[in-house]
């Protein structure tokens, strides 16, 4: 079993993952995926109907799937189509997430009346909706960092709704814009679709849908190419895959420590290279959907610094066999694919890039290796503080270990400088391009800026000899909470030009994470235990 | 080398001072950042990052201390501590080349940002479509403008800086017949003022004319006025005015075409561009040229870039840029970044060695 372990969890990570790229089989007459991945134009972008149910279905539910008011789960099309053309049977599903009591009182709810406490579905509340718009109304007044919680929750909401109402009506014409448009200016007669539908005929249903696919790919045959393969990869889900490899491989790194310390860590890696493999697809697949560099916004940093954390690790792991960097890569590549998770919630993830930001040339210069910065500073936090935990909190001091970690942060510190530096100065240089000033202090460049201080001055303390392993493993960790600061703190202040993606609710994690270093080196600087006489 | 000038030569030069130079700054951009939720980028830039000191208010006390070491103060002690080390510790060998290049670069880069600091001046154009223009105005610093239409052929302004109104002395012009005299100035007349990115102070004054016999006229003069208000003496007529200050430039601009392209069917701006006309005063340049965002034009040592639009897309607002350190960056990046790729990169050779002997 030890000598087989690496082998066995690899069949299983392969059989899982093969598992999730397959297409997902049909259920029912209705060719429901064939409708999906009709190409449509909805802001600025070509994408297949799949994306557009699915991210009205995020942004209002946080999640891809709806459920009915019977409870039955049904996929993003279905619930798309009904939608569109069965008004009163859409309204009954509860796909609206309400938080906010407050908000549930204004709508004469309690919690106990929605699904699992938060969803709710529009005729729950419908009665009730003209209070809901004038409250959103008047919270529209205030100021966007003045608003209380219930006024944001009920702007939130009303925009849901507004969403919803959007794609309700807007093949209808009564509203002064349709939910997308067609990639051709071919008229489309939605008529015989909406009875089909209506009617449940599937015959009629995918007779339409045949024909409209065949015609689209008349007009612009990349966009049907590109649609099909943007809901293949919508319905793979690739990212939660390897959300769930990220969890076996650091349960694995972190049993290797306690017992089998060489088949353990080897299945460790296996599940790492596996969400590796899966996660690098995953981006590669957006970067061609998007004909863009990895990154473009804050949902794909996130991918990104995960990728490339993980893609360091499965390096450094090479180096030093001891499950230390496969247990931070890993822990790293799961955190963030969570943020990405919550990110993806305000809407599409591959939204078209503003004026200012679109360029290929900088994107894929300062906004890659300043997001590398990010990744390395990151890995060396989450090394150091791995390693740091497990010093302190095993029976054994290791000296040993502890210089090997302390060599390998150091390493990866010099690598964080680098990339770092590089991409904080490409950034500045981007900004003399664009606007005419090398520097402007602006708070993301600050951020910037303070990794590259945070990793010369823990450069510096141990060229002066200020500090030795424990002291860099300790300051290194504090790298975690400048990059945090770097990457989303900055972003919650709300100035700047940077200030996209402003996101309240991530606000509680940040303070989490950043107490939770400072628990770390804390800890770190306890008195070591005393060796144990033999 | 006496003893003494060692020992303070070895202070200067100290790891530890480096340290703690880096660390104090750390704290500052740190604390920066936050006050530009009260003050904005521009207020912050002036309270930080271009001063020695920063300034704060004791609770209490109507008095204002320094209560931490401002930009200039800690970039200057940093390129001391930085000079020094290099006579005191470093030897120019192939080893350390890399730090070398690395600190070369790091003294260029803030040297330079230093004189950005000082010396960039940014203005901005407003245009019409049709519309030409030979000036940019200032974001920020105001004049008094006494024009004199007499001649049908050219108007002759008198351009007062406000700064020199907000003096209160009789200003003389050998240009005008009479004196200006401040009354009362007020430096930001405007309510809420000083918060967001651009938003300036608006000042505005009250002033007397006075001609040899005494007071001649007043003005109640303010930036937020449109129309310039008439002064008439002797049969002569001057428009007062208090605006935006203009710095005239050596050739013309003429905006042709504005465009503002969207994504189909979303509001997301694609590209803002300006097609406009330049008109060089020595005659040699008569031509067409696209501005755009990410791509300026750069022209005279001038940096001329897209900044907005206004007025329904039917205005264009450029902004421009002189700044002639602005090389500067681009070759201390050079500098710094292979300096950092030939010591990192002679670390690795040498730790690739040591654990290749090892196994």
């Amino acid at each position: 079993m030890k000598r087989f372990l690496p082998f066995l969890t690899a069949a299983a990570a392969l059989a899982a993952v093969a598992l999730s790229l397959m297409p997902p089989p049909q259920r029912g007459a209705f060719h429901l995926a064939a409708f999906g991945r009709i190409p449509v134009v909805a802001e600025g972008r070509t994408k297949p109907l799949d994306t557009v149910a699915r991210a009205t279905l995020l942004v209002c539910s946080g999640r891809q799937q709806a459920v009915t008011a019977a409870g039955a789960e049904i996929g993003p099309e279905q619930w798309l189509l009904d939608t569109l053309f069965r008004h009163a049977i859409a309204d009954s599903y509860p796909v609206f997430r309400i938080d906010n009591p407050e908000v549930l009182a204004t709508l004469g709810l309690e919690a106990r009346d929605g699904l699992g406490g938060v969803r709710f579905s529009f005729l729950q509340f419908a009665g009730n909706f003209a209070e809901l718009e004038r409250q959103a109304q008047m919270a529209e007044e205030v100021d966007a960092s003045q608003r209380s919680a219930f006024q944001r929750g009920a702007l939130e909401l009303a925009e849901h709704v507004q969403a919803y109402v959007q794609l309700k009506f807007g093949l209808t014409g009564r509203m002064p814009r349709g939910p997308w448009t067609e990639v051709s200016d071919r008229p489309i007669d939605y008529t015989p679709l909406t009875a089909a539908w209506q009617n449940q005929d599937p015959e009629a249903f995918n007779r339409w849908v045949a024909l409209r696919l065949a015609q689209a790919a008349q007009d612009d045959p990349l966009a049907v190419r590109k649609s099909r393969w943007e809901a293949r990869f919508n319905a793979a889900e690739p990212f939660y895959t390897s959300m769930l490899l990220y969890v076996g491989a650091f349960l694995f790194a972190a049993l290797s420590w306690l017992t089998w310390p060489e088949s353990l860590r080897r299945s460790s890696i296996v599940l790492l290279a596996f969400a590796f493999v899966l996660a690098t697809g995953g981006i590669a697949a957006r970067m061609w959907l998007e004909g863009r560099p990895p990154v473009t916004n804050l949902y794909s940093s996130a991918l990104f610094v995960g990728w490339a954390a993980v893609a360091l690790c499965l390096v450094l792991e090479r180096i030093h066999r001891s499950a230390v960097p496969a247990a931070a890569g890993s822990l790293i590549g799961f955190g963030t694919l969570i943020i990405a998770h919550h990110l993806a919630l305000s809407g599409d993830t591959m939204e078209m890039m503003r004026a200012v930001l679109d360029s290929n040339f900088w994107l894929s210069t300062h906004v890659v290796t300043v997001t590398l910065g990010y990744a390395a500073t990151f890995l060396a936090g989450f090394v150091a503080a791995v390693a740091l935990l497990r010093s302190v909190l095993s029976r054994r001091p290791d000296q040993a270990a502890d210089d090997a970690a302390a060599r390998m942060v150091y390493g990866i510190v010099c690598f964080a400088t680098l990339f770092s530096f590089i991409g904080t100065v490409l950034g500045g240089i981007w900004a003399d391009q664009s606007w005419g000033r090398f520097w402007g202090w602006d708070p993301k460049e600050n951020g910037a800026l303070m990794i590259v201080v945070w990793n010369a001055i823990i450069l510096h303390c141990r060229w002066g000899g200020l500090i030795r392993q424990r002291g860099l493993l300790t300051m290194a960790v504090f790298g975690n909470v400048v990059t945090a600061w770097s990457w989303f703190g900055t972003n919650m202040l709300g100035v700047g030009l940077h200030s996209y993606g402003f996101t309240a609710s991530a606000f509680h994690g940040l303070v989490a994470f950043v107490l939770a270093q400072l628990a770390i080196m804390a800890l770190a600087a306890l008195p070591p235990r005393r060796p144990q006489p033999a | 080398m006496p003893p003494s000038v060692r020992q303070a030569l070895r202070a200067v030069s100290s790891l530890r001072l480096t340290v703690a130079l880096l660390s104090l700054g750390l704290l500052m951009i740190f604390a920066a950042t936050l006050d530009q939720v009260n003050l904005g980028v521009w207020g912050v830039q002036q309270k930080y990052f271009h001063s020695f000191l920063v300034w704060g208010r004791v609770r209490g006390i109507a008095l204002t201390v320094p209560v931490f070491p401002g930009g200039y103060l800690l970039g200057g002690l940093l390129i001391v501590n930085l000079v020094a080390a290099h006579f005191a510790r470093f030897r120019l060998t192939a080893a350390k080349a890399g730090i070398w290049l690395t600190h070369v670069g790091l003294i260029l880069l803030l040297v330079g940002e230093g004189v950005s600091g000082a010396l960039q001046r940014d203005s901005q154009m407003r245009l019409n479509v049709g519309q030409t223009s030979r000036y940019s105005e200032s974001f920020r610093d105001y004049e008094l403008a006494i024009t004199d239409p007499s001649d049908p052929r050219f108007d002759r302004v008198t351009s007062i800086p406000a700064r020199q109104l907000a003096l209160a002395k009789p200003i003389h012009s050998p240009a005008l017949p009479f004196a200006v005299q401040t009354v009362a100035y007020f430096p930001n007349v405007r309510p809420a003022a000083g918060r967001g990115e651009n938003d300036a102070d608006v000042p505005a004054a009250e002033l007397q004319f006075r001609g040899p016999q005494g007071v001649i006229g007043t003005a109640m003069v303010s930036a937020e006025l449109a129309e310039p208000q008439s002064l008439s003496w002797k049969g002569r007529t001057w428009q007062v005015e208090l605006r935006s200050a203009r710095y005239y430039r050596p050739f013309r601009l003429s905006l042709l075409r504005f465009t503002h392209d969207v994504y189909p069917g979303s509001d997301i701006p694609k590209n803002f561009a300006s097609t406009v006309r330049v008109v060089s005063d020595d005659g040699r340049d008569d031509r067409r040229v696209v501005i755009s965002m990410n791509r300026p034009f750069r022209y005279r040592g001038l940096a001329i870039y897209q900044a907005g639009y206004a007025n329904d897309d039917h205005t264009s607002v450029l902004e421009v840029v002189h700044n002639p350190a602005w090389p500067v960056p681009y070759l201390s990046c050079g500098l710094i970044g292979a300096g950092l790729v030939a010591q990192f990169g002679l670390q690795l050779a040498k730790f690739g060695r040591r654990s290749r002997r090892k196994s």
